[in-house]
């Protein structure tokens, strides 16, 4: 089991979009979200795909990592393809067949919902969850929401408070792995029987799980108390985080890309393609 | 009673990526019935993974695990039954408790096998007998005992099940010495009893010299060597090579050796040392 999970999706390396400030990574993330909300037509979305590509090539991330993450969407793109070509209503019908009726505009729009949602997925993945650490990642939060701890808002204690959960998720799949093999060592079964009795098989898995997380808690707080930690008030960094001509490159290229969609958009309406 | 034996077993971990790591080697060994085995090996070694073969918490990739030369994973349906006939104390087990009272949790085990009431009654104390959990302690709850008696109704939890082989891997960690002596001795008187066949997974060379009637050693997954407890610690240098280490007295005596006093490579208890020590004092050397 614990081999199958790649935890917070993190793929080491020190490629260029590894090496961008978490920080301007995460507003990088929402600005190619929004750029791709922006695109409206096929022309629009082919240099979106390019630069998925691009981002995705220059993250030198294996191919194989990236379609295996798109698994999990695989159901739900269907869907909306589905969806989209069997009952979007349009001018040129192409089949007509009984009760089916599949019209051009169906399934042009199929296509680009199914390129947004990939473009999603590639985009955030790659420039945030694939070349990102978790840590640099609430690192980078943090210091997005400072601003607000201006108005008394705890946002050090709240990253401190995602770092420690993020930290202890794998520590607690192989406590759950570990108690659930001395369970079963003692017959207990998981996989059969009623709703009711399968719930009631997952309390001894629980009690002891909660039991070691509190302890855990425990040890933890003190350990921390130990090496006098109180807050976030003066708190200096290890790492500090420092911009460079990368995120200036970066953020050059986003502004380009989203110009470029805008003009593409206002090219689709001569050739009438638009949605 | 209960003969355990694996065959050729192997098992890779992470099969087909890039960090797969070959836990276990065909391994072949047997655990005979009324024997304590040890297994012993560095971290890393495969142990572990063994242990959770026997069973059949882990499927092997290849190879057999016999239980009285049937295929413990001839009908996988039933892989559960198995799991009561091999009964696995695994490393830390007082946190696997979980029920309101050390009695209930002891009866876990049992009440799974579908036995009744008053045979579930006689399991829980009997085994807590053999385990040393006072009658008193059974009443309360799990949670309000000390580190030495969770450990040992930890112990009693699976005792209880009446299981052909015992399987313990570390029984004796983060005890203290007193304890240490306690539960390892409880596991010996049990095995003396009942007749079973046991297994004991420790670090402890000095341990393993005095409960083990046959110690086996790992290295990478691999079976190093196996043999009664004088052979294996006889072969002091290849132990150190793979990262383990002989009992203390094993060490003194090869020192003696190299001082002119010659009591043997194999000396591997202090009792056994003496035995062999006192003659040459008599020599009046």
């Amino acid at each position: 089991m614990k081999a199958d999970i790649a935890f917070g999706q993190y793929c080491e390396g020190n490629s260029f979009l590894h090496r961008l400030d978490p920080r301007w990574k995460i507003i990088f993330t929402i600005f190619y979200i929004v750029t791709i909300f922006l695109a409206k037509n096929i022309f629009a979305f082919a240099l979106l795909l390019l630069s998925a590509v691009l981002l995705a090539l220059s993250s030198r991330i294996k191919p194989s990592i990236l379609i295996r993450g798109m698994k999990p969407l695989l159901f739900i793109i269907a869907f909306t393809a589905i969806i989209n070509i069997f009952w979007l209503k349009g001018e040129r019908l192409l089949v007509d067949f009984w009760i089916i009726h599949i019209y051009l505009e169906g399934i042009i729009n199929a296509l680009l919902i199914v390129t947004r949602v990939l473009l999603l997925v590639v985009g955030t993945s790659v420039i945030l969850s694939y070349t990102t650490t978790p840590i640099a990642l609430t690192d980078g939060i943090e210091r997005l929401l400072s601003p607000l701890a201006k108005i008394k808002l705890p946002v050090h204690e709240f990253s401190m408070m995602m770092t420690i959960a993020l930290r202890f998720i794998p520590t607690l799949i192989e406590e759950t792995d570990k108690i659930m093999s001395a369970q079963k060592a003692r017959g207990a079964d998981f996989s059969t029987g009623s709703i009711i009795k399968r719930a009631k098989a997952l309390v001894p898995i629980l009690v002891p799980l909660f039991v070691s997380a509190f302890r855990r808690a425990e040890e933890l707080a003190l350990a921390m108390e130990c090496r006098c930690y109180t807050g976030g008030e003066g708190r200096t960094r290890m790492n500090v985080l420092h911009s460079s001509w990368r995120d200036a490159l970066m953020a050059g290229l986003l502004c380009v890309l989203c110009a470029g969609v805008i003009v593409l958009n206002r090219l689709g309406f001569v050739y009438n393609l638009s949605m | 009673m209960g003969t355990l034996e694996v065959k050729d077993l192997s098992y890779t971990y992470g099969k087909g990526a890039p960090y797969e790591i070959k836990a276990l080697d065909s391994v072949n060994l047997v655990f005979e019935a009324g024997r304590i085995t040890g297994l012993i090996g560095h971290t890393g070694s495969g142990k572990s993974t063994l242990v959770q073969m026997l069973n059949g918490l882990m499927k092997p990739d290849s190879g057999k695990v016999l239980l009285d030369g049937v295929d413990i994973w001839e009908k996988p349906k039933e892989i559960r039954n198995i799991r009561f006939r091999v009964g696995l104390v695994m490393q830390y087990p007082e946190y696997q408790l979980f029920d309101e009272s050390a009695e209930k949790d002891i009866a876990f085990g049992p009440r799974n096998m579908g036995m009744s009431e008053d045979e579930v009654k006689e399991a829980v104390r009997e085994a807590a007998r053999f385990a040393g959990l006072d009658e008193s302690l059974l009443k309360k709850s799990p949670f309000d005992l000390s580190g030495g008696q969770k450990r040992r109704a930890a112990l009693a939890g699976v005792i209880a099940m009446r299981p052909e082989v015992l399987v313990l891997d570390e029984p004796a960690a983060g005890l203290d010495p007193g304890a240490r002596r306690e539960i390892l001795g409880r596991i010996k008187k049990y095995q003396r009893e009942s007749g079973t066949a046991v297994i004991i997974v420790s670090h402890s060379m000095e341990d393993m010299a005095m409960y083990c009637d046959t110690v086996a050693v790992m290295d990478h997954g691999r079976l190093m060597m196996t043999g009664t407890p004088a052979e294996v610690f006889s072969r002091s240098q290849e132990l150190f090579a793979a990262g383990l280490d002989v009992p203390q007295i094993t060490k003194v005596a090869a020192s003696l050796k190299k001082c002119g006093v010659d009591i043997g490579l194999d000396v591997y208890t202090v009792g056994y040392a003496l035995e062999r020590l006192l003659p040459l004092g008599g020599k009046g050397e």
